[in-house]
Order: C-alpha cells, then sequence, then structure tokens
C-alpha cells in the first residue's frame, strides 16, 4: 500500500500543478498575464516566465482532446471549414476546438493569445498552424525565431551566435513590447538553475528503466512524466519538486522490485524490453497501451519522451550562458538532429537499456517524426541485429486507428521476438 | 499408435487445414472459404484435410499397384473427385429443402410462380452439376459448394421472367448462408461405398469414345484400363477401405494461425501469427529462403527470415487492403468471370493497360470505363495484376528488400500471370535471385502450423531441425527457378 500513496502523491501534484496553469489562463486578465501560445519543441518556457506570460500549447490541447475523445467534432469542424483530410491532425483538432469555443481540458476557456511564439521550426507544419491562428487572432504578435537543423549533427557557435541574434534582436525587444515588463537576465538565470536541475532529476528517471523489471514505462508511463517539464513548469521550483518525489517513488519499486504501473495495475511479469520511436496514437491510448502491458511488454526508452529536450547526453541549461543555453536547447530537440544523431541516440537506448527489440509507430500526418524512420529502423536492425516492428497509426484522429491490425502486427511481433528470445536462450 | 499434427490458417477468403505426419510429411489437405461462422469454416477445412489425409494413407498401402498400373491411378483419381461430389450431394439436399422452404414462406402474389421456377432450376443445375463432378472432374478443380451453386444457379436465373428474378435471388440468398454455416457430418466409410457405386456406374456407362486431338494417348491408356480392370480395382480398394476408414488419425496436437485466428476455439498457446507460420512453412520447404511474400485476401505480407526460419522483420499493407487477393476477386465479379480464368486471361496481353491500385472500388470504375473505351479485356486484366505486384514491391522494399533465395507464398500464387509480374519486377530491382513457388502455396501457413504444433509449439532450433524437417521435405511438388 505504500506505494501506492507514494504514487498518488506525485500524480497529485501533477495534477495540482496543471489545474493551476489552467485556472490561471481562464483568469489571465483578471491576473494582468499575457498568454503566449508556443509548441512544445524549443519551448522557450524559462524565457516566457521571465516575462510573467502564460504559456498554452496548442498540441498539448490537441492530444487532451483525444483522450477525452473529443478530437474526432474538433476535426470534424476543422474539415468543415475547408482543412484537408490529410493536413496534421494536431492542427485541425486545435482549429476545430478553437471553433467550438476553445475550452480547455479542466473546460475553462483558453484565452486568446497576446503572443504566437514559433521558437522551433524543423517543424513546417507549425508554421502554417500559426499562420492559421494569425488570421484568427489578428491581434497577437508572432514572434518567429528561426532554428537551424542539425544538418552535420553539431551545434556549431555559429548557429547559436544566429540565434541568440535573434533572441537579442526580435525575441526580446517583442516580448518587451507585449508585456510591458524588462527583459531580466538575473531572473532568466534563477529559471535557468531550477530547470537543469529538474533536466537532471527527469533524465536520472529514465535511467531507472535499466534495472530489471523495470521500474517504469518509459513510453505511456514516460508521456505523462513529461508533462510538467514541457509545459511551462520546466525553470520553477514545482517542477523541480514533481521530479524529486516521482524519483523517490520509482527508487520505491526498485528497492521492491516492482515493475511499472499499468491502468490495470502492476505490471506482473516483464516479458519484453522495446525501444519505441514515434508519439503515441492518444485517440486510443489506453487500448493501444494494453496490448502492450498484457503481452508483458515494458518501454524502457522511447525518442517520443524527448521531443521537449534530449537530455540523455549530458546537454543541460546553462545559466551562465542563458541565452545560448536557450539557444541549443531549441536546436537540441529530437527531432531537429539529424538521422544518423537519432539512429546513434536510439542504439544507444538498445544498448544501454538492454533492449529486446524496437518498434516504430510512424504516425501519417506527422512528417517531422515520419521522414526516415523506415531508413532508422533498417539501420538499427542491419547494426545490432535487434528485430524490429513496424505500425502505423495517427495522433489524435480516430478514424486512423485500426485496432485489430495493430494489435495483429503486434501480436506477430511479440510471437517473433519470443521465437528469438528462447533461440538465444538455447545458444548460451 | 502415428501421431499427426494439424495447422489450421483461417485467412480472410479460405480456410486452410493441413495434416503432417512426424516427420513434417504433409498428409492431408482440406480448404474451404471463410463464412460468417469460422468454426464451421475451420472444421470443415478439418474433416477434409482428415478425409485426404485417409486417401493418402489408402494410396499409400496401394502405392505398388498406383506406380504400376494405371488403372488404379485412375480409378484413385476420381474416386477422391466422386467422394467431393457425395459431400456436395449431401449439402445440395439440405439446400434444396431451405431452398423452397424460403421461397414457401414469401408473401409475393406470384408465389406459386416462383416456387414452380425454383423446382425447375433445381431440376436443371443439379444433374448439371453431377455430371461435371463425375465426368469433368469439377472435384479437383477447388471450387467451393457456394461458389458452385450460385455460379449455376445464376446462370439460370438469366433466363427467367423478371418478376420472379429478384424473389428469386432473395430465396437463394437467405438459403445458402444458414445452410453454409451449418457443419454436417459425414461418415468416411459410407461416402466411399456411395462414391464407389456412383464409379461403377460412370465405367459401366462408358462406351468407347473416339479419340481428341488434344488428349494425350496416356489419358485414354488409363480410361481403357480402369474401364475394363475398375472391378479388381475395386476389390483391391474394398480390402483396405474397411482399415483406412477406421484408423484414427489422432491429432497429437494443432497450431491456429491466419487473420481469424483470435476467434478459432483453441487454447491460447494453440494460436499463432501467421507472419511466423508463413515463414516457417515456406523456410521449411525451401531451407534456403530468406525473403517470403505472401499474398493473401486482405493482408500481402513480406517477411524476412534467417538461416534458422526465424523472422527477422516484416510489413503488411496498413489501412487498406487493395492489391491483395480480394482485389482480384472483385475484379473477377466485375468481369463476371471466376477467379481461376483470371490469370490466364490476363497472359493474353500484348500490353499492360496502367491502373491506379490505391482503391480497389475505383479500380473497378476504371475498369469499366476502359472497357466501354474498347481496351482489350486481357490488357486490362494484365493492368491489374501489375498493379498488385506493384504495391507488393513497395512493401517488400519497406521490409528490407528481396534477399535469395525469394518464396512466394499465398492463394494468389497460383496465378499465373501474378507469378509473371513477380518474377519480372523482383528481377528489375534485385537483380537474379531464386525464386521459389510451390504448388502448394496456399497451404504454407497452415503447414507452418502444423509444424509449430509437431513442435510443441516452441521455436525449432536448429540443430534439431537438421535432424528432422530439412531432410524430409514434404512430399509435394515443388517449382524451382532461376530467373
Amino acid at each position: 500500500m505504500a506505494e501506492e500513496a507514494q504514487k498518488e502523491k506525485s500524480m497529485i501534484l501533477q495534477k495540482e500543478m496543471i489545474s493551476s496553469l489552467f485556472s490561471d489562463l481562464s483568469r489571465a486578465k483578471e491576473l494582468g498575464k499575457k498568454v503566449c501560445y508556443t509548441f512544445i519543441p524549443g519551448n522557450l518556457s524559462e524565457l516566457i516566465r521571465t516575462f510573467d506570460m502564460l504559456p498554452v500549447y496548442p498540441e498539448i490541447n490537441a492530444l487532451q482532446s483525444a483522450m477525452r475523445k473529443k478530437s474526432a467534432a474538433y476535426i470534424k469542424e476543422a474539415e468543415r471549414n475547408a482543412h484537408s483530410e490529410d493536413v496534421c491532425t494536431y492542427v485541425k483538432c486545435d482549429v476545430g476546438m478553437l471553433m467550438k469555443g476553445n475550452l480547455g481540458p479542466t473546460g475553462e476557456k483558453i484565452p486568446d493569445p497576446d503572443v504566437l511564439l514559433l521558437s522551433y521550426t524543423g517543424c513546417f507544419t507549425f508554421l502554417k498552424w500559426f499562420e492559421t491562428l494569425k488570421r484568427e487572432y489578428p491581434d497577437a504578435k508572432v514572434i518567429m525565431v528561426h532554428t537551424p537543423y542539425q544538418e552535420n549533427g553539431e551545434m556549431t557557435p555559429e548557429m547559436t551566435e544566429y540565434m541568440v541574434k535573434q533572441f537579442k534582436e526580435e525575441v526580446i525587444p517583442q516580448m518587451e513590447e507585449v508585456t510591458g515588463i524588462k527583459y531580466d537576465e538575473a531572473k532568466l538565470q534563477r529559471h535557468l538553475v531550477l530547470s537543469a536541475e529538474a533536466e537532471d532529476l527527469i533524465n536520472k528517471i529514465f535511467q531507472t528503466t535499466k534495472h530489471k523489471p523495470s521500474p517504469i514505462d518509459a513510453y505511456f508511463a514516460g508521456v505523462y512524466y513529461i508533462g510538467p517539464i514541457n509545459i511551462g513548469f520546466r525553470g520553477t521550483q514545482q517542477a523541480v519538486d514533481y521530479y524529486k518525489e516521482l524519483y523517490s517513488e520509482i527508487q520505491e519499486r526498485i528497492r521492491l522490485g516492482l515493475g511499472p504501473i499499468t491502468p490495470e495495475g502492476e505490471m506482473k511479469e516483464e516479458k519484453y524490453r522495446l525501444v519505441v520511436e514515434g508519439p503515441p496514437n492518444w485517440t486510443s491510448f489506453r487500448e493501444f497501451w494494453k496490448i502492450f502491458y498484457d503481452i508483458g511488454a515494458v518501454i524502457v526508452a522511447s525518442s517520443y519522451t524527448k521531443v521537449g529536450g534530449v537530455y540523455d547526453l549530458g546537454w543541460r541549461h546553462d545559466p551562465e550562458r542563458p541565452l545560448e543555453a536557450l539557444a541549443e536547447y531549441c536546436m537540441n530537440c529530437y527531432t531537429n538532429m539529424n538521422l544518423p544523431q537519432r539512429i546513434d541516440l536510439l542504439k544507444k537506448c538498445i544498448v544501454d537499456y538492454e533492449a529486446d527489440g524496437y518498434v516504430t509507430n510512424s504516425i501519417k500526418s506527422c512528417n517531422s517524426f515520419s521522414a526516415g524512420q523506415l531508413g532508422m529502423m533498417r539501420e538499427i536492425e542491419d547494426s545490432l541485429e535487434v528485430p524490429v516492428g513496424f505500425i502505423e497509426s495517427d495522433l489524435v484522429d480516430p478514424r486512423y486507428f485500426s485496432y485489430s491490425n495493430i494489435k495483429n502486427r503486434l501480436e506477430s511481433y511479440f510471437q517473433m521476438l519470443d521465437q528469438r528470445k528462447k533461440m538465444e536462450l538455447e545458444e548460451v | 499408435m502415428k501421431k499427426y499434427y494439424l495447422g489450421i490458417d483461417l485467412g480472410s477468403t479460405t480456410s486452410k487445414a493441413v495434416i503432417i505426419d512426424e516427420k513434417d510429411v504433409i498428409i492431408g489437405r482440406g480448404i474451404t472459404n471463410t463464412r460468417a461462422n469460422y468454426k464451421v469454416a475451420a472444421d470443415i477445412a478439418r474433416d477434409e484435410a482428415v478425409y485426404d489425409a485417409r486417401f493418402t494413407l489408402l494410396a499409400n498401402k496401394l502405392k505398388t499397384e498406383i506406380d504400376s498400373k494405371p488403372e488404379f491411378k485412375r480409378y484413385m483419381e476420381d474416386i477422391k473427385n466422386i467422394f467431393k461430389y457425395r459431400q456436395f450431394k449431401r449439402r445440395m439436399d439440405s439446400l434444396e429443402v431451405k431452398l423452397k422452404e424460403t421461397a414457401s414462406a414469401f408473401t409475393y402474389e406470384n408465389k406459386d410462380a416462383i416456387v414452380a421456377e425454383l423446382a425447375k432450376i433445381i431440376e436443371i443445375i443439379r444433374p448439371q452439376i453431377r455430371n461435371e463432378f463425375v465426368n469433368e472432374n469439377l472435384g479437383s478443380k477447388n471450387q467451393f459448394f457456394r461458389d458452385i451453386v450460385s455460379e449455376r444457379y445464376n446462370a439460370e436465373l438469366e433466363k427467367v421472367d423478371k418478376a420472379l428474378f429478384e424473389p428469386l435471388i432473395l430465396t437463394f440468398d437467405k438459403s445458402i448462408t444458414p445452410i453454409e454455416n451449418e457443419m454436417v457430418q459425414f461418415n468416411f466409410k459410407e461416402l466411399v461405398d456411395e462414391s464407389m457405386k456412383t464409379l461403377e456406374e460412370k465405367y459401366e456407362g462408358l462406351v468407347d469414345q473416339p479419340e481428341e486431338e488434344n488428349k494425350e494417348d496416356w489419358y485414354y491408356a488409363e480410361l481403357n484400363a480402369v474401364k475394363n480392370n475398375y472391378k479388381f480395382v475395386e476389390s483391391s480398394l474394398k480390402e483396405h477401405i474397411e482399415v483406412i476408414a477406421d484408423e484414427d488419425i489422432q491429432i497429437s496436437n494443432m497450431v491456429g494461425t491466419g487473420y481469424g485466428r483470435a476467434l478459432l476455439p483453441f487454447p491460447e498457446d494453440c494460436i499463432k501469427s501467421e507472419i511466423l507460420c508463413h515463414a516457417f512453412g515456406a523456410h521449411a520447404v525451401f531451407p534456403n529462403t530468406r525473403t517470403v511474400l505472401d499474398i493473401g485476401g486482405q493482408d500481402t505480407k513480406a517477411i524476412q527470415v534467417d538461416s534458422h526460419g526465424l523472422v527477422t522483420s516484416f510489413h503488411m499493407n496498413d489501412r487498406c487492403a487493395a492489391g491483395c487477393g480480394r482485389y482480384l476477386g472483385y475484379i473477377a465479379d466485375e468481369f463476371g468471370i471466376s477467379l481461376n480464368e483470371l490469370g490466364p486471361e490476363a497472359m493474353k496481353a500484348d500490353k499492360e493497360t496502367t491502373i491506379c491500385s490505391t482503391c480497389t472500388v475505383f479500380a473497378g470504375a476504371e475498369v469499366k470505363e476502359l472497357l466501354h473505351n474498347g481496351e482489350k479485356r486481357p490488357n486490362i486484366l494484365a493492368g491489374l495484376h501489375k498493379a498488385i505486384i506493384q504495391r507488393a514491391m513497395s512493401l517488400i522494399a519497406r521490409s528490407g528488400g528481396v534477399r535469395d533465395e525469394f518464396t512466394f507464398t499465398g492463394g494468389v500464387a497460383r496465378n499465373q500471370a501474378v507469378i509473371k509480374y513477380v518474377k519480372q519486377m523482383v528481377t528489375e530491382s534485385y537483380g537474379e535471385v531464386t525464386m521459389n513457388i510451390h504448388t502448394d502455396s496456399i497451404f504454407m501457413g497452415a503447414l507452418g502450423g502444423a509444424m509449430f504444433a509437431r513442435r510443441n509449439i516452441d521455436i525449432d532450433l536448429p540443430e534439431k531441425k537438421k535432424k528432422t524437417a530439412s531432410k524430409e521435405m514434404p512430399k509435394i511438388g515443388k517449382e524451382k527457378a532461376k530467373i
């Protein structure tokens, strides 16, 4: 029972944080706070906080809508308003939600944006998304930062300098103008100290999957764990406290030799350890997860939990170089890494966490993720000789989740892993 | 007692069953169309495989005679065919009752005319089908009860009065489904006895036929031999039939696979993915297989296997089944020809018409348009066959390409036009590889299942396999081609 109570504590903390954010958002005017819409990859949470703004993440709203089974209606609304069937379903879900009154996950209205901050340009859809929102909110100020792609697999001083210049000349002056608040570098630095602390903690949390059995699922539960650090709490004491609590709960699970918690209780037997590439499906999240935990498959690492920042390789926000740190942060998100870098990172995960297999969930309407996935999979399969699996679904459009097809493929994949494991055992 | 193992592959179009012995040799095969009641489909396929197994055992006992005497060879072929007719007849009896019952229950004003017309149709098609079975080997053509009856019934419907057309269609539709989903128990011995009687009638009635030019000499040699000696063959057969009919075909273990596997009333550990079964079956028959392409009713699978027959990766079509076997079925319907005629017709083409393969239904509309514009039927069919293979090639590429040797399985692998384009496109993209196609390609999944069953579902380790499987390949025809 002890771990149940502890488990609840981190969940309660997270729930409180999220509801306080949405409550503040619904009272933004009252509180005299400006509202900044931005995206998770390359999100400048600390800078937004430095200017006392409240963040809104349209793609988080979209996935929350999907989990609350509202995305189908929102997407239909967007399509009725001439958004094509092929458009990214996050966009359509967000646009539909806006058209239906912009009520957030807590049922409170999400305020209109004062700023549309696009700090990651690796996803072309993001640009178009904010172009659409700009038409809906003509008074909002659009601030755009061009984030150079790590084409050569590195962040050069020139690239950092190029971004810092944009922060100094474009972003900061415009934020000052919107908020009427003067840029305070010391304040930003204080946030960055706390960011680095939370980043250390989340990195340690995701490394606990090295244990056998793994105490957590780094994908299906991982998407909850990355919540606070990604949706505006990075750089706050609240985030640090949450991750400390979560880490200690996980430590307790390790001490007791427990496996991950699933919606149907604790996973009893860890049969397969997997690394997953690609976002999950949100409309049938539980059913999707269940296919894995029913068979005893635990995800020991996933690329999706790195979209808001890659901390595995030692990079942290450096308070001593505040704007350079923000620049590097934007450039260092998972989808801004080139394919060889991503392959290396995934291979490192497979080796470090002793994974038995590698599964790609390809999202048809997401170019950022899907481009190159097959090539990456081939490379990983060839170099590590690890069994690979490939399934396809969608982010938030329930029409594109075919349960029986996905289950059929995953069942075949698990049986393939099973064969392989028995074979290896025999060889030993 | 000998042990046997059963594999059932419940596909979206057909259900297949294979029985193997302790040396992985196939002794029985059964196939039927998949229907609403999966259990019935699986049971029918299994029963057919058991009957087939009994015939195999019988043939083994008479091996010396069959090898040396043409009348034995001919008689064995004929009796299997007639045996199928006797099963067909039982089902047809039930269908006839059901059809009449359905029509009598109508409240149409012209009910009497409907009932009368129905009786007339039945009277025409029953002897027609009997003749096709007894004299034209319909039983060897792998056609299913539903297809056989509906083809003849529909042909007669074309001739009836307009006012009767709709009600008679309805009569058939309402009657066939319950009959098809009903399990009929047959007694092997009884059916064999009946078959022998039918054969007696057939052989007695044979008069010396004038020789046709397109028939080989051996055809008449066999025919004349059986005509003169059937009584002797019959008595030899009777010596063994009691034993064979009573032999307990003890199924020691079984594995279910295929699209409908989860619905089979099998214990959980007896259900296996079709990916693994197809790969295992294909690899057992062709041990150098590294890439398997299986085109089934609604799934196309590209599977990569290692030297032990273990799957290393696979890719399946997603979202849409255009380009799978059902696509061909739909197209055959559009042309009003049977599935078996598609391939030969496409082989007559002088070029391939370009046809979109993204949607089966749209392809149907495209076909109509092309026909209307005067495009030749074989060319359109060739284009359709090519379109399917283009989709399959894309899946193969996604799964990692073709590695030597390449084995092609699934129901579609019997279609000559499909084989032609697979060979052509594999060679174009991957150069010369050895391509294996088994005459029993449609049974590969069921064979893999049976082989897993024999191994108690555990994987077959290479050491074990060397001692058993690779030495005793299933004794069935193979086609191996260097392309």
